[in-house]
């Protein structure tokens, strides 16, 4: 067993890695090439270069090898030992403390600032890295960097997620004060609650009417018509029994009252809907909403 | 009211404590008596809020506070963070307990995940008309009232932004906060993914471990206590017409949140203070709209005129209404509105580490969305 803690310890000990000097100096022509690879079209970098190529300089090229002091490599190996082979840059914070102009010839010197896990995270279990460079023009900080980077033992890939029908949809609890609505449904019929003494009309019910005391509630069918109040596309996380993206949205039905519901179709405050039934099974139809064509 | 805070206590905020709830209810509570120059002993009342898996007597057990005369757990999950401090104090002032412990614990995000869509919510008949149709995490149901709010008042997802960046710019400086050391820009909010639009990731509230823990007792005996007592000036619940949990979609307006207008009224009636009076405002941030609501529903400015006022830069901390000066629940972490208040209590003391100076009085309030609470914490 490699104890990860203490070789990260031993390699912090060892400080910052010798200066390791860029393979060439700040220069026009790198710049040039960046910018047009960034889509950068600001016209104030000749002579200077965009504070965010710092990383750019001493990068060590296509068949480049790690210094045997660079920490970050050092780590790398002692987690590629311990099995922790896979790796992902999660965050990068860069400071800059002036401009590069062309000419200066940069070194960057490194070191290991925190290894902290195991933890659990999506991708597997792994361990957060964390470094920090800094770039120098002979003796002065030009630009520093924390950098922290996951490295992992890839989970085993989930099975392919199955489809997610509508039968795994969370269902409503039914009881005596709303079971007409979901007879309706089941109907093809979207029932408003309505008070049998004083007509007042209700949505979500109650067995009491709170304008007169009634505990007679009826209902009238709705024509199904309404128009969207409000509403919220999900994104996250994933809902039972739906596909991500989707739209719910807040209908005020032509009757009077609000009532929420899935809508299949672009959203926007005021547009016209019907309402859809979707049978999920014997037991239970939801009501839904779509566009429907100004009249 | 004749009741103060003399001590509080908290675990550290973490995305995997490591330990049971109980046992960070536990150490919080110890830490709060500890705070607050208190024994085990000394407690005889002890108060929490549902959603919270541990149970009064679990945590007296484990405390080995021998007997209790008051025990108590408040509704409607982070809507009752100030009302656990209304029920202490109102426990203290009327003899049915001396020394009250308000607390909060939970592995939040290595355990059970608030963010996530609560399936078994929907056995509350209330639910039916929202989760089966698709509406079941908190973030979807504030983005519900957003929206309508985006509508009516021509405000931005930028508007919101602003507030998580305030939050993450306190928390930036405050070394117990999740997000120490991290500040946002407006930016970052911009280009932060969307959760449920109108709402982005950095709109929404972190998911936390951790414990929080309050010592109320009597404003007599707070005086021989060590810490400066932050005196409960008032303490109040509001629910209002039509009030659902997190849905309240029926009533005539979806701009507001009426709720906490008759917390407002209720605070500054029974403290005596107005919003001029406020030197540091800690507003329940689960979801950055809602901050900007309650500075409407709390009288600090005008319907649909929070975008300018926070825009304004009132919220800093050298502005007219320091907000959330610890980071927040977008910032420190997400304990249901009780870090707010052992904030609160610092700032009152004198203690925080983004302090603000001469505060007389400190705004509390607990989650939007729900039946809700908020308290006025001052000086002796």
């Amino acid at each position: 067993m490699i104890d990860i803690e203490k070789e990260a310890a031993r390699i912090a000990e060892q400080g910052e890695s010798a200066p390791r000097l860029a393979r060439d100096p700040v220069n026009q022509p790198m710049i040039n090439n960046w910018l047009e690879a960034i889509g950068d079209e600001h016209p104030g970098y000749t002579e200077v270069a965009p504070p965010a190529m710092v990383q750019v300089w001493t990068m060590a090229g296509l068949h480049g090898q790690r210094t045997l002091d660079d920490p970050l490599g050092a780590m790398m190996t002692i987690l590629d030992e311990a099995g922790y082979t896979s790796v992902v840059a999660t965050n990068s914070d860069q400071t800059y403390h002036r401009y590069l102009k062309v000419g200066e010839h940069l070194s960057v010197t490194t070191s290991l600032e925190d290894v902290t896990g195991p933890k659990k995270t999506g991708l597997g279990e792994g361990w957060f890295v964390t470094t920090r460079s800094t770039w120098w023009v002979g003796d002065e900080a030009v630009a520093e960097m924390r950098f922290r980077v996951l490295k992992f033992k890839p989970a085993r890939k989930p099975e392919p997620k199955p489809e997610t029908p509508r039968a795994q949809a969370i269902r409503p609890s039914v009881n005596r004060d709303t079971e007409y609505f979901w007879e309706g449904t089941r109907l093809g019929e979207l029932r408003i609650q309505r008070c049998g003494g004083c007509g007042l009309l209700r949505h979500p019910p109650g067995p009491m009417c709170p304008e007169c005391g009634a505990t007679k509630p009826k209902y009238l069918v709705s024509e199904g018509y309404g128009v969207v109040y409000s509403y919220v596309v999900h994104h996250h996380p994933q809902v039972p029994g739906r596909q991500t993206p989707f739209v719910i949205a807040l209908v005020e039905l032509d009757e009077g009252v609000r009532m929420l519901g899935e809508l299949d179709g672009e959203p926007s405050i005021g547009r016209r809907v019907e309402v859809v039934f979707t049978k999920v099974d014997d037991e239970l139809t939801m009501p839904s909403w779509r566009p429907r064509a100004d009249r | 009211m004749n009741a103060a805070i003399v001590g509080i206590g908290a675990t550290d905020f973490s995305k995997d404590s490591g330990r049971s709830e109980l046992q960070l209810a536990a150490e919080a509570v110890r830490a709060a008596l500890q705070d607050a120059g208190l024994e085990p002993s000394d407690v005889d009342g002890l108060v929490s809020f549902t959603m919270d898996t541990n149970a009064e007597i679990a945590v007296a057990r484990e405390l080995g506070v021998p007997e209790l005369t008051f025990f108590s757990r408040v509704h409607y999950g982070g809507g009752a963070a100030c009302a656990t401090v209304q029920q202490a104090a109102m426990a203290v002032e009327t003899g049915a307990a001396k020394v009250v412990v308000c607390y909060r614990a939970f592995n939040e995000r290595s355990g059970h995940r608030f963010g996530q869509v609560q399936s078994a919510a929907a056995a509350n008949i209330d639910n039916s008309w929202s989760y089966p149709m698709g509406l079941g995490t908190p973030a979807a149901m504030v983005a519900m009232f957003a929206r309508r709010y985006m509508h009516e008042y021509g405000a931005t997802s930028e508007d919101f932004g602003r507030i998580a960046v305030i939050d993450r710019k306190h928390a930036a400086t405050n070394p117990h906060a999740w997000f120490h050391d991290r500040p946002i820009t407006l930016d970052d909010h911009q280009s932060s993914r969307w959760i449920a639009e109108p709402l982005r990731l950095l709109d929404c509230c972190q998911e936390s471990d951790g414990g929080v823990a309050l010592v109320v007792t009597s404003a007599e005996r707070a005086r021989d206590l060590p810490n400066k007592p932050a005196h409960v000036r008032a303490a109040t619940q509001g629910s209002s017409v039509d009030q659902f949990t997190m849905t309240s979609y029926y009533r005539d307006d979806l701009t507001r949140l009426p709720e906490m207008g008759v917390v407002a009224r209720g605070l500054w009636e029974k403290s005596g203070i107005g919003p001029s009076d406020v030197d540091v405002a800690v507003l329940y941030d689960h979801f950055t709209p809602f901050v900007l609501v309650q500075l409407e529903e709390l009288g600090f400015c005008g319907r649909g005129e929070a975008k300018d006022f926070v825009a304004s830069g009132a919220l800093e901390l050298d502005g007219t209404l320091p907000l959330n000066p610890h980071g927040g629940q977008l910032g420190e972490a997400y304990l249901h509105g009780m870090n707010g208040i052992a904030e609160g209590v610092r700032q009152i003391r004198g203690t925080a580490v983004n302090q603000v100076a001469e505060v007389e009085h400190v705004l509390v309030t607990a989650g939007t969305g729900v039946p809700t609470s908020g308290l006025v914490l001052g000086q002796g």
